[in-house]
């Protein structure tokens, strides 16, 4: 008796869950065809689905015949099923491969080859890495802009201002990206020869890589002179060498060495002095 | 009868009846752990099914467009067109943001259901013998899972999925002798590499899902073959399964679980928002966006770059860089632990039994305590991948919180093993409450107080 009651309850269960189920699923056709909205799509379909799922479990769990059947696992194989098919596999060896040495040396050679010879197209995938880490696109007299390509002039920046630069005519190369900095010339506290990399006003220029893992050092922090890498908070202190001060970044970021020309413009005196960005195994050979 | 029909028209031609009747007839044993493997193929049908959509109205491609659609703040900015068209699926594509952020969701819970179905399979010993086997497979999976998911959020080609791929580049440059001829080839050449996106597309809607495709195909036939494991119980031993018969109650079952399943990640999709790329803005290699974070299966790797101390190797003016540590080692060491721990257990233990009853965690203290500790491990790892977000939260120096979680990816290990090691010595062999087990009545007396009672005397 309570049992066909519980059945009852359930089948009015199911029937409601498919019930919501096939609203939903008209509903979601009519979102779509007013012009669609995530949410309203997403919780039709969440019922839609949600539906049929409840109901089908429920006509599993409460009106299908329940666990506590018995299966077999597979058996242990038979003795010596094994040597069996091993010794198949020797004797066809033996009577093939095995009486021709020489034939199945061969064999190897040219699959050997052949293999080495599909290897090569990998080759294609990218370039030689050559000396192109070690060089960015500054020269020797290249005139700073700013990302937009507009010149940097040495009037440009306020004490404690900052400026991302490139070389002029290549904004695009990213590894030439540099931080331009206006510190108070008596705080500099620069490394042995390089105090002739900065202009007499407290202008100086980094790479902008970071020496970890190359995020570019998004924010100078003016309090503290240091430049912050946001990625994993390497720390480089500005008026020293930008030498790393926090963080996992073991090396300094790379300065480059500027000048004012005549017209006021700020230039390179010459590429950096180390590789920009993060390092590799035979960075200093 | 169609039924009838059916059968006879691929019986003559394909012999089915002897292998149909075995299939309808077997036996499943019943544990709600054993159903995270299927939530994870339902998972991967539903990426497979949405991933199909998006390729429909994606363009890999770095051409740079200038943008003129309806999401205004957007309008006339220099873009690729990768990043363009993933805007337009978000807001001109109808149902497209939906089919996105399902895609997403899946995602992140197929990850999920992996490491947790993982998780299941170690503590209770399934990757014993004769399972060792699906174990590498399974491995395997979980490998190909975190590249699909890295390779995916890497295509929009917005300024996170930016920084990913250059710290990414800066990972494979570190890798002692072959790094920068690695990193060459498979970026393309060095940073920002011009066709990254294409390539990427490629690895992540045909090599990444058909390899998946292919093993997972792999991982059920093998469990087909073997049976799966149940936990010890009434009835069940080494050679008798107890559980429910594939046809009916179990098939429907596993319809009902997928579309459950479907209704979780939909329902997730609607409401809460994933990836929103056009906040980020497009990529530029010159900025970086603040508090960038991986998606959470690769915290525990941004974790490790974030907590290694400043620190590499130099010597006979060689390098091996400060990322390779954390970056490639970590999980290097990882993965091949993993893969060879059904035989560093088997060699401990000395056990060359084949089993297919499971393990209560309990009654294996030293697995259950190492694998705890290096789960608190990886925690730790996770939970430094937001060591500024915690920062920020406790208003806390960013300096201290990070040397706090160095010392406790070290310490946290070491106190939670062994005191799973003490909880599992405590409660081994103490019998699981099942419910099956006759328990205590409670009964009122005479004079109306109450007392328990074994049953017997009710
Ligand atoms: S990339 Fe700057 S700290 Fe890692």
């Amino acid at each position: 008796m309570n049992e066909i009651k519980g059945e009852d309850q359930a089948v009015r269960r199911i029937a409601l869950a498919f019930g919501v189920s096939t609203l939903a699923g008209l509903a979601l056709a009519l979102v779509y065809i007013l012009g669609g909205n995530v949410q309203a799509e997403g919780v039709l379909l969440a019922l839609s689905l949600g539906g049929l799922g409840y109901g089908l479990a429920e006509w599993a769990g409460k009106l299908m015949s329940q666990g506590a059947e018995v299966g077999d696992y597979e058996d242990a194989p038979p003795p010596g099923a094994e040597e069996e098919v091993a010794g198949v596999v020797s004797e066809g060896w033996e009577a093939s491969f095995g009486r021709r040495k020489f034939l199945f040396r061969m064999l190897g050679a040219a699959a050997g080859a052949m293999g080495l010879a599909l290897v090569f197209p990998i080759r294609s995938l990218g370039p030689s890495p050559g000396t192109s880490l070690l060089r960015t696109a500054w020269r020797k007299g290249s005139r700073m802009v700013r990302e937009d390509g507009q010149l940097v002039k040495a009037t440009d920046l306020a004490v404690e201002g900052v400026l991302t630069v490139f070389p002029e005519g290549q904004t695009d190369q990213a590894d030439s990206q540099t931080l331009l900095i206006r510190v108070d010339p008596d705080q500099l506290n620069s490394p042995d020869g390089r105090e002739d990399w900065t202009t007499e006003d407290g202008l100086i220029a980094y790479s902008k890589i970071c020496t970890h893992a190359g995020c570019p050092v998004g924010l100078y922090r003016v309090a503290t002179h240091d430049l912050f890498c946001p990625c994993h908070q390497s720390t480089f202190d500005v008026l020293d060498g930008a030498k790393p001060i926090a963080g996992p970044a073991t090396r300094a970021l790379p300065q480059l060495p500027i000048e004012v020309d005549e017209d006021g413009y700020i230039v390179a005196k010459d590429d950096f002095s180390e590789p920009v960005g993060p390092a590799w195994w035979d960075m200093n050979r | 009868m169609i039924v009838q029909k059916t059968v006879r028209f691929l019986d003559e031609r394909l012999r089915i009846t002897g292998f149909s009747k075995k299939t309808l007839r077997r036996v499943f044993p019943d544990h709600w752990s054993f159903l995270l493997g299927e939530i994870a193929l339902y998972l991967f049908l539903i990426l497979i099914g949405t991933g199909i959509f998006l390729t429909f109205f994606f363009s890999p491609s770095a051409r740079e467009v200038i943008y003129s659609g309806s999401y205004t703040p957007l309008r006339g900015v220099h873009m690729s067109q990768a990043y363009e068209s993933l805007l337009d699926i978000s807001f001109e594509v109808r149902s497209g943001l939906v089919m996105r952020q399902i895609h997403h969701w899946a995602a992140l819970l197929f990850l999920a259901v992996l490491v947790v179905h993982m998780l299941r399979v170690f503590f209770t010993g399934a990757f014993r013998k004769p399972r060792e086997l699906n174990w590498i497979v399974g491995l395997t999976l979980l490998t190909l899972g975190l590249l699909a998911g890295f390779s995916g959020y890497s295509l929009p080609d917005d300024l996170l999925s930016g920084t990913g791929l250059r710290i990414g580049y800066s990972v494979a440059l570190s890798i002692p002798v072959v790094g920068t001829w690695l990193a060459f080839l498979v970026f393309g050449g060095e940073f920002p590499f011009g066709n990254i996106i294409s390539r990427l597309y490629v690895i992540h809607i045909l090599l990444i899902p058909g390899a998946i495709g292919l093993l997972l195909g792999l991982h059920l036939a093998m469990v087909w073959r073997q049976k799966h494991t149940q936990f010890p119980g009434p009835m069940r031993t080494e050679q008798k399964i107890v559980g429910t018969r594939m046809w009916p109650t179990y098939a429907v079952k596993a319809g009902a679980l997928f579309f459950l399943t479907a209704s979780t990640v939909t329902l997730l999709a609607g409401l809460f928002q994933i990836n929103p790329v056009w906040i980020y803005g497009p990529f530029d290699p010159a900025r970086v966006s603040a508090g960038a974070q991986p998606d959470w299966y690769l915290g525990w790797l941004e974790g490790a770059l974030r907590l290694m101390p400043a620190w590499e190797v130099r010597a006979f003016g060689f390098t091996i860089p400060n990322p390779f540590f954390p970056g490639l080692l970590i999980p290097g060491l990882t993965f091949n632990i993993l893969y060879a721990w059904p035989w560093i257990e088997a060699k401990f233990t000395k056990d060359t039994a084949p089993h297919n009853l499971l393990n209560r965690p309990r009654d294996v203290p030293v697995r259950t305590a190492l694998g705890v500790a290096g789960l608190s491990f990886y925690t730790v790892l996770f939970v430094a991948g937001g060591n500024d977000v915690i920062a920020g939260l406790f208003n806390l120096p960013l300096e201290r919180v990070t040397q706090g979680l160095q010392v406790m990816a070290f310490a946290l290990p070491l106190v939670a093993g062994i005191a799973t090691h003490r909880i599992c010595k405590e409660l081994k062999g103490r019998p699981p409450k099942t419910g099956d087990e006759p328990g205590h009545v409670i009964v009122r007396t005479a004079d109306g107080s109450y007392e328990t009672a074994e049953p017997e005397k009710v």
